[in-house]
């Protein structure tokens, strides 16, 4: 068993590969990210994933709602209505999306890189492979493990089921397909990684979005981004899951985002569950003990 | 073009990261590497979201927002002079019977109210000084009244170039004459001011001055802009003018020509820049060579007479066309026999797609091909396009899906209204299933004119054909039919050279076609255009296409990686013509043949070895020196000098002004599209007075102005569809994706119509009613005019009745008013929007009904 | 739109700011169904408490309540482990749980558990049906009591150990209150179903138990904080108010009529209907916890900002010192 929390150098060695390839992951700039889904749709096509429903949210252009068993790649859209002052022009405010800014014309429409009246923020969100995973820590079949390149991948013939999984996830990233029984989430393309090949999401992605690649130069990549955009004055650019001191000790596939975590339905700050798994140990076997206490007490006593 | 390399992008007319996203990686590029990227359109867009600046417009008010940006750089001589006065007509003196829009109260010199149409003859350049004799014969033709630009199809029987010019005019090169177009330019656009703009397109002075501080600044010598526009501009019926309007200011800034300039048109579908190029249209020949007209074109001379001999590339249009007519019909064309011109249809009038449309529904077309289209729902007025094909014989369709142009006659809308009944209609429909692009080889031509060759993936299933078979086979069992036939009217297609080798499946080989497309001579395929002959000794498919095979190799298959090249790329497919990257990149260089900049360096003379040398292939005479001025009686390409890159032009100049060849005006000029709930504010006139409607009972245009109908729609495209949705509606992976029509209106809209977020909305023209979920959002603003709001209505137009989502077509609702040039529809038009969902079946009809009465649109169709 | 929960039509939160994406959870919800979970960990409790008791009973010589806690606990072990199968989305690939022993994984270990002590206690209560293999009999009681307690409070790992923040936060407290309800309801079901004479271990197992499970529930409520909100609202809080009551119920029925076999009855019934109550009032807040966003944004921000602060007050500070 691996270490359960922290910092960890080589993940792929702590899981008993003797000499694994570099660990492999996604940096996902979203602040270039045009929203296309294509990442979407190839990893379904490459996956065979099922089809997730036919459904017409009304979350901006989002329709897809969140990552799951059989949607591993999820683009999500925020609208956010905000920026600078707005002039108010006596219009009444009415309980609907966009209420904030009604009426108001005559504002800077700056995007992206400066203050806004609308900000469109687009992120592909996908499957973490924390450094120290959850998921995989409480699969109790073994289905869940870890790849020589460091990711977390289900395999479908073991797993039975259970569900474990799903609830340990702090991303709420892997789901259960109702029909299959089974749990299913991003395999970050390891049938594919083994040919040396890039995984299909990155592969169909227009901007360079999603770029995959060795997780250590990936992180200086994302460094020097978040660099050069702070210098631009994009002030909110922030890593997430970047930081290997971090609850989950980094994350295998980290993102930039334009806004706080929750916004894009990040947890702000995940911690592995199984960081606390002495803790918990100790108290069910002290809460044990005190149960046999109180059998043998029960007994102290006298018959009646 | 080469966007990488531009340090400021203007986006407007088109949704690039939406329906271009590919190509949009290079506008990211672009904005990685410093540049400051523009997004112009009525809604904020997944483009808006990642440009530095979105600025909202009016639907339909694009000339006047870019002709604001053109007196703006004309008022504050922000133009970049040299290039201005070096390269453009500019200098060019316009002859004394113009009269401008500001004489006339909006309309030009030449109007004739009657036809509706303009004759260009007061829009000439004064002719010069001193007359060549070609000079003085094309004065007395035009002094004859000969027609100098065709009736049926005007600018675009003479493609990129446009028209002939007689004479290359007289110059003023100090621009003060006041007749120059430099001050015709500048009085006509004098009344585009940040004010006017704002009261026309809803964009405020501060907004206004944004724009055009950054395209000044990103403009010069040392910097260049790009614009890319498309349907967001071309589907209107001042479309053209503005496209025009962009290149006159693109010019005036120096932008065309050079790294990181120019204007990108964003093609649509796959090929459909090499749809155009070997066209589908009805009024050009492959290479743009114009159809021959009926009244005019009796013989080869009289044929390419209007070109021959002209200065410019032009000039050599007998070689093409002879080429042509050698590619058809192979040794059966002769000189004796004019290469069988006569074998060659004869253009008597519009028959455009609209045309024909209207043609069926009044009878006069009997039977229709619709390949690889679905007008049902694709094209504007679905109605029309439905009544039309229920009153056919026959009707083949060629596709991959089951479309709704296959099954309307048991299913479309008209069904449901009652207005067609199924037992009624007598049109005997064909469907045939149509091999995808993975199914076949062959190429495909993108928007920067690049081909590229996509070997079959797999094999067709079942009973599924390429089209190249389709075609071959029935051409070959057409000719079996006939071949006994000694009708003279049969000839044409006995004698054509139908000799295409097939594989083991009967698949013609794609490549055959490709070299003929290339052309051939005496020692095989032809390696440039400048090889073809006027004596028939060569022949070519497409003579812009010349050099794709040259060296018997396909170029179009080259696929070697960009990072193992410069940065031009020319080892990637092939680019026509002659796989040059950049047009008319003579102007990247300074008059003297130097770079205008290090910084801007792409093509320049070397004066050493005599030749023009750079990155691309120089699109110039390769040794004509910049001091070269041709001898006055010189011909075709020796007669371009040697400061005049636009060598398609006859005066080798970029048009600001365009002395012929434009249906609508020598110059743009802002008129409200068809329908619009507001007055023009810049003229009395209130729309294109040239524009080209269809008067049909099913094609009624709501009046401007009209309370009844008070807010604009547009229509636009989504990511995850394809256009009229028989590629996106029928896969599971997008159908998820956006799996319901909806419409986009702003938070004051829906307050003003009691619209509720997810819920349904029904929305309103004269033409019928559809219904769409409605999305509120802030992204959809409402935009101030002067005193007033108004609201616009985004409409994504990719459903329909089949597939696996499905819902009403946006296409119900557009009417048909056509630009006068291309023949294009509008793709924005007037409407009422209420919630709910639309009444049933006859019930709609009384609905809509009633909203024309209250109206007052007059039943019998266009006013 | 991002802010507050969402969609118009969805109930929001009012009392605290805070921002997420359309109001839709960022954890998934466990989709352990119910009531198969909770009954499984009302059983787990029972079984395992009652194997305890019935070596007690076994060694001070009570066989009516030898018998009862014995057959108890085998039945509790055979249901808990059909629940448990009938839990999993591929049933049929139960035994994949004993492939491999993960102590990382609650379920895995309670596989472990659950194994040995459905044989033990199915042996030691085939013995005591049968009269056969006395010896054994008594060895595998000896047995099942040993994994007895571990089975009752291991399923507060497993709830623990998930992201669910009701849960997880909670792990020092939930398997007291585990182990409580566990000795409330053996003690109570032996109340129920064995003659008065012989249930005086039994019922102040389940005193003891009930007044432990209460009291635990309340501190676990207080440490959770905020967090511990679904206790107190909608149907876990009606749950979780319910089991109090009933668990409060009975301990009072049990010790004011401590002298009457009928309201010994009815304290163990109530005892035991408390302790059920409270594995489905845990279960439904964790699955509430876990539904709204709430309980993940707030406390992980707080957390976020209380270290930013820390590490700022560090580096302002560290001038000063150095
Ligand atoms: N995913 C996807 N990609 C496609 C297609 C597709 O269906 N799906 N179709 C392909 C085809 S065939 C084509 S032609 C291209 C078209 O490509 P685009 O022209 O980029 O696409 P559209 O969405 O039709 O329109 C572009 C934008 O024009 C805006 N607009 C509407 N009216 C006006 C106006 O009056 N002025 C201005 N400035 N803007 C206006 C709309 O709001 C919209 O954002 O896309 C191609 N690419
Ligand atoms: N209101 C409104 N209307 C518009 C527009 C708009 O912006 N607004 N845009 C306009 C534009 S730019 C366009 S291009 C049109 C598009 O409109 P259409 O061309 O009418 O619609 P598509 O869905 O592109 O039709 C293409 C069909 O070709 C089939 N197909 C694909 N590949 C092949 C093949 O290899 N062979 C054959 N035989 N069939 C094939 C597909 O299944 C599909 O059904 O819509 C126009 N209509
Ligand atoms: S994000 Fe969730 S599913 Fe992915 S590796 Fe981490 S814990 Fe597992
Ligand atoms: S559902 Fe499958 S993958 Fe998840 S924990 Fe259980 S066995 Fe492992
Ligand atoms: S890495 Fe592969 S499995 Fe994971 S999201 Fe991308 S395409 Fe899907
Ligand atoms: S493919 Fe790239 S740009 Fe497109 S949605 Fe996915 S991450 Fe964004
Ligand atoms: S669908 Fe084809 S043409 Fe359109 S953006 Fe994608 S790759 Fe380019
Ligand atoms: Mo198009």
């Amino acid at each position: 068993m691996g270490r359960l929390s922290g910092p960890l150098h080589d993940v792929a060695q702590d899981a008993g590969y003797e000499q694994p390839p570099p660990r492999m992951g996604f940096f996902t700039d979203t602040s270039v990210c045009i929203g296309c889904k294509a990442c979407e749709v190839a990893c379904k096509e490459w996956n065979e994933v099922p089809e997730d429903g036919y459904l017409l949210t009304g979350m901006s252009y989002d329709n897809t709602q969140a990552l799951s068993a059989s949607t591993w790649r999820h683009v999500a859209f925020v609208e956010k209505a905000d920026g600078p002052a707005l002039t108010d022009l006596g219009m009444p405010g009415v309980g609907l999306p966009g209420a904030a800014t009604a009426g108001t014309v005559h504002e800077d429409q700056e995007t992206a890189s400066g203050d806004s009246a609308v900000r469109w923020l687009m992120s592909s969100d996908v499957c973490k492979h924390c450094t120290h995973a959850a998921c995989l820590d409480v699969c109790p079949t073994g289905s869940l493990f870890r790849t020589e390149f460091g990711t977390v991948v289900v395999q479908p013939d073991i797993c039975n089921g259970c569900g474990y999984c799903i609830p340990a996830c702090p991303y709420g990233v892997i789901g259960k397909r109702e029909d299959d029984g089974r749990a299913f989430k991003c395999t970050l393309c390891y049938d594919r990684l083994k040919e040396g090949q890039k995984p299909a999401c990155a592969q169909a992605c227009p901007t360079e979005s999603i770029q995959f690649g060795e997780l250590d130069v990936l992180r200086e990549r994302a460094d020097a981004r978040l660099a050069e955009l702070h210098a631009q004055g994009v002030e909110v650019a922030q890593l997430y899951g970047r930081d290997p001191e971090d609850g989950v000790g980094g994350d295998g596939a980290f993102f930039l985002l334009l806004d706080e975590p929750e916004v894009y339905g990040l947890p702000p700050d995940p911690v592995v569950t199984t960081r606390d798994l002495g803790s918990m140990w100790r108290h069910v076997g002290a809460a044990a003990a005190v149960l046999v206490g109180v059998g043998i007490a029960s007994f102290a006593g006298k018959r009646g | 073009m080469d966007l990488q390399n531009a340090d400021c992008i203007l986006i407007e007319g088109s949704n690039m990261a939406e329906a271009h996203p590919v190509g949009f990686q290079w506008v990211m590029e672009a904005k990685k590497r410093g540049a400051t990227v523009i997004h112009v359109d009525p809604r904020f867009t997944r483009t808006s979201a990642v440009a530095d600046l979105h600025v909202p417009i009016r639907a339909g008010s694009d000339i006047a927002f870019l002709g604001g940006l053109v007196n703006h750089v004309l008022s504050n001589d922000l133009d970049f002079r040299e290039y201005v006065v070096a390269y453009t007509n500019a200098a060019n003196i316009i002859t004394e019977d113009f009269a401008d829009t500001e004489d006339l109260e909006g309309l030009f010199s030449g109007w004739d109210p009657e036809t509706k149409r303009y004759d260009p003859v007061s829009w000439h350049y004064e002719p010069p000084a001193r007359m060549s004799d070609d000079d003085v014969a094309n004065i007395e033709d035009v002094q004859d009244g000969e027609p100098v630009s065709h009736e049926a199809a005007q600018s675009d029987t003479h493609g990129s170039g446009g028209s002939p010019l007689p004479w290359k005019g007289r110059r003023d090169e100090t621009l003060q004459h006041p007749r120059c177009v430099f001050q015709i330019l500048k009085r006509h656009f004098a009344r585009y001011t940040p004010h006017m703009v704002e009261e026309t397109c809803g964009i405020p002075a501060s907004e206004f001055a944004k724009v055009a501080d950054a395209l000044v600044a990103n403009s010069g010598r040392e910097r260049t802009t790009a614009f890319c526009y498309a349907v967001g501009w071309t589907h209107h019926s001042t479309g053209a003018q503005m496209i025009r309007t962009s290149a006159i200011l693109q010019t005036l800034l120096g932008n065309i020509g050079r790294p990181g300039g120019g204007i990108l048109a964003l093609r649509g579908h796959a090929s459909i820049q090499g749809s155009t190029d070997i066209p589908t249209l009805f009024n050009i020949l492959p290479g743009y060579i114009p159809m021959p007209l009926a009244p005019l074109h009796q013989s080869l001379d009289a044929w390419v007479e209007d070109d021959e001999g002209k200065a410019g590339f032009w000039g050599n249009i007998r070689s093409y066309s002879v080429s042509l007519l050698k590619a058809y019909w192979g040794d059966a064309a002769t000189a004796e026999n004019d290469f069988c011109f006569d074998y060659l249809p004869r253009l008597t009038g519009d028959h455009s797609t609209y045309a024909t449309v209207k043609s069926m529904i009044d009878g006069g077309c009997k039977g229709y091909f619709i390949v690889g289209e679905n007008p049902a729902v694709g094209s504007a007025n679905g109605k029309m396009q439905r009544l039309g094909m229920a009153n056919l014989d026959w009707l083949v369709v060629r596709d991959l899906q089951m479309i709704e142009s296959a099954t309307f006659w048991k299913d479309g809308p008209e069904i449901e209204t009652g207005e067609l009944v199924t037992e009624e209609i007598g049109t005997e429909v064909f469907f045939l299933p149509a091999a995808t692009h993975v199914e076949k080889s062959g190429s495909f031509t993108q928007t920067q004119r690049m081909l590229q060759w996509r070997d079959k993936a797999v094999e067709p299933p079942g009973d599924c054909r390429s089209e190249l078979q389709f075609y071959v086979d029935l051409g070959n069992r057409i000719r079996e039919k006939l071949a006994d036939s000694t009708d003279e009217m049969d000839a044409p297609v006995l004698e054509l050279a139908w000799d295409y080798p097939v594989d083991e499946t009967g698949e013609p080989d794609g490549e055959s076609v490709l070299r003929e497309v290339n052309g051939t001579g005496p020692d095989g395929a032809v390696s440039s255009y400048l090889d073809l002959k006027p004596d028939g000794s060569t022949a070519c498919g497409c003579w812009i296409y010349a050099g794709v095979y040259a060296d018997e190799v396909n170029q179009a298959r080259r696929r070697k990686p960009h990072w193992e090249q410069d940065q031009v790329a020319a080892e990637w497919g092939w680019v026509w013509p002659a796989n040059r990257r950049i047009l008319y990149n003579r102007a990247s260089a300074a008059p003297d043949g130097t770079p205008w900049s290090e910084r801007k360096k792409y093509v320049w003379w070397d004066p050493e070895q005599g030749r023009w040398v750079g990155k691309d292939v120089p699109d110039f005479v390769p040794d004509r020196a910049p001091d070269h001025t041709p001898a006055p009686d010189a011909h075709g390409p020796d007669a371009i000098g040697g400061q005049d890159p636009f060598v398609m032009q006859t005066d080798g100049k970029a048009w600001l002004f365009a002395p012929l060849g434009v249906a609508d005006g020598p110059l743009p000029a802002h008129y409200e599209p068809a329908e619009s709930p507001v007055a023009n504010p810049l003229y009395p006139v209130q729309s294109n007075p040239g524009r080209r409607s269809l008067k049909t009972p099913s094609n009624p245009i709501n009046p401007s102005r009209s309370e009844v109908f008070p807010y604009v729609f547009t229509t636009y495209r989504l990511t995850e569809h394809h256009t009229a949705g028989g590629m996106s509606r029928t896969l599971p992976y997008l159908t998820e994706l956006q799996p319901e029509p909806f419409c986009e209106v702003s938070p004051r809209l829906a307050r003003e119509r009691g619209l509720v977020h997810g819920e349904w909305a029904t929305i309103i023209s004269a033409r019928t009613a559809i219904e769409a979920r409605v999305l509120v959002t802030d992204r959809l603003r409402s935009l101030r005019l002067g005193d007033r709001f108004v609201e616009q209505v985004g409409l994504p137009y990719h459903w329909g009745g089949n597939g696996l989502s499905t819902g009403d077509s946006a296409n119900d609702l557009v009417n048909v008013t056509m630009d006068p040039n291309v023949f294009i529809q509008d793709k924005v038009g007037t409407c009422d929007v209420q919630p709910g969902r639309r009444p049933r079946g006859p019930a709609l009809v009384e609905y809509v009904a009633q909203y024309r009465r209250r109206a007052g649109v007059p039943e019998e169709g266009d006013l | 739109m991002a802010r507050g929960g969402g969609r118009a039509e969805q109930a929001m939160v009012p009392d605290v700011e805070f921002e997420s994406y359309y109001g839709r959870p960022i954890l998934k919800e466990p989709v352990w169904k119910t009531p198969d979970v909770p009954l499984y960990l009302f059983l787990g409790g029972l079984g395992g408490a009652s194997a305890l008791l019935a070596e007690g009973a076994a060694l001070r010589g009570l066989p009516a309540l030898e018998r009862t806690t014995r057959l108890v606990a085998a039945a509790c072990a055979a249901g808990g482990t059909v629940f448990l199968i009938h839990d999993l989305g591929r049933p049929e690939r139960f035994l994949h749980m004993l492939r491999v022993l993960k102590p990382t994984s609650p379920l895995s270990v309670g596989s472990f558990i659950l194994a040995p002590f459905a044989t033990l206690s199915s042996v030691a209560a085939g013995s005591q049906l049968t009269g056969l293999f006395p010896r054994l009999g008594r060895l595998a009681g000896l047995g099942a009591a040993a994994f007895g307690p571990p089975l009752a409070t291991y399923t507060a790992a497993l709830f623990a150990d998930t992201a669910v923040p009701i849960w997880h936060e909670a792990h020092r407290e939930l398997p007291f209150v585990f182990a409580g309800s566990g000795a409330a309801a053996a003690g109570g079901l032996a109340m129920v179903l064995v003659p008065m004479e012989q249930t005086g271990p039994a019922w102040r197992m389940a005193v003891v138990g009930a007044v432990a499970e209460t009291a635990v529930v309340e501190v676990m409520e207080r440490r959770l904080d905020m967090l511990a909100e679904p206790y107190s609202k909608g149907f876990a809080g009606r749950l979780m108010r319910s089991a109090r009551l009933l668990t409060l119920s009975g301990v009072g029925l049990a010790v004011l009529g401590r002298r009457s076999q009928w309201w010994r009855r009815a304290a163990g019934v109530a005892l035991v209907a408390g302790s059920v109550t409270t594995r489905f009032g845990v279960f439904e807040g964790g699955m509430e916890s876990a539904r709204d966003p709430k309980y993940v944004v707030v406390p992980q921000k707080a957390r976020k900002a209380a270290r930013e602060s820390a590490r700022w007050a560090e580096r302002t500070a560290a001038p000063r010192t150095g």
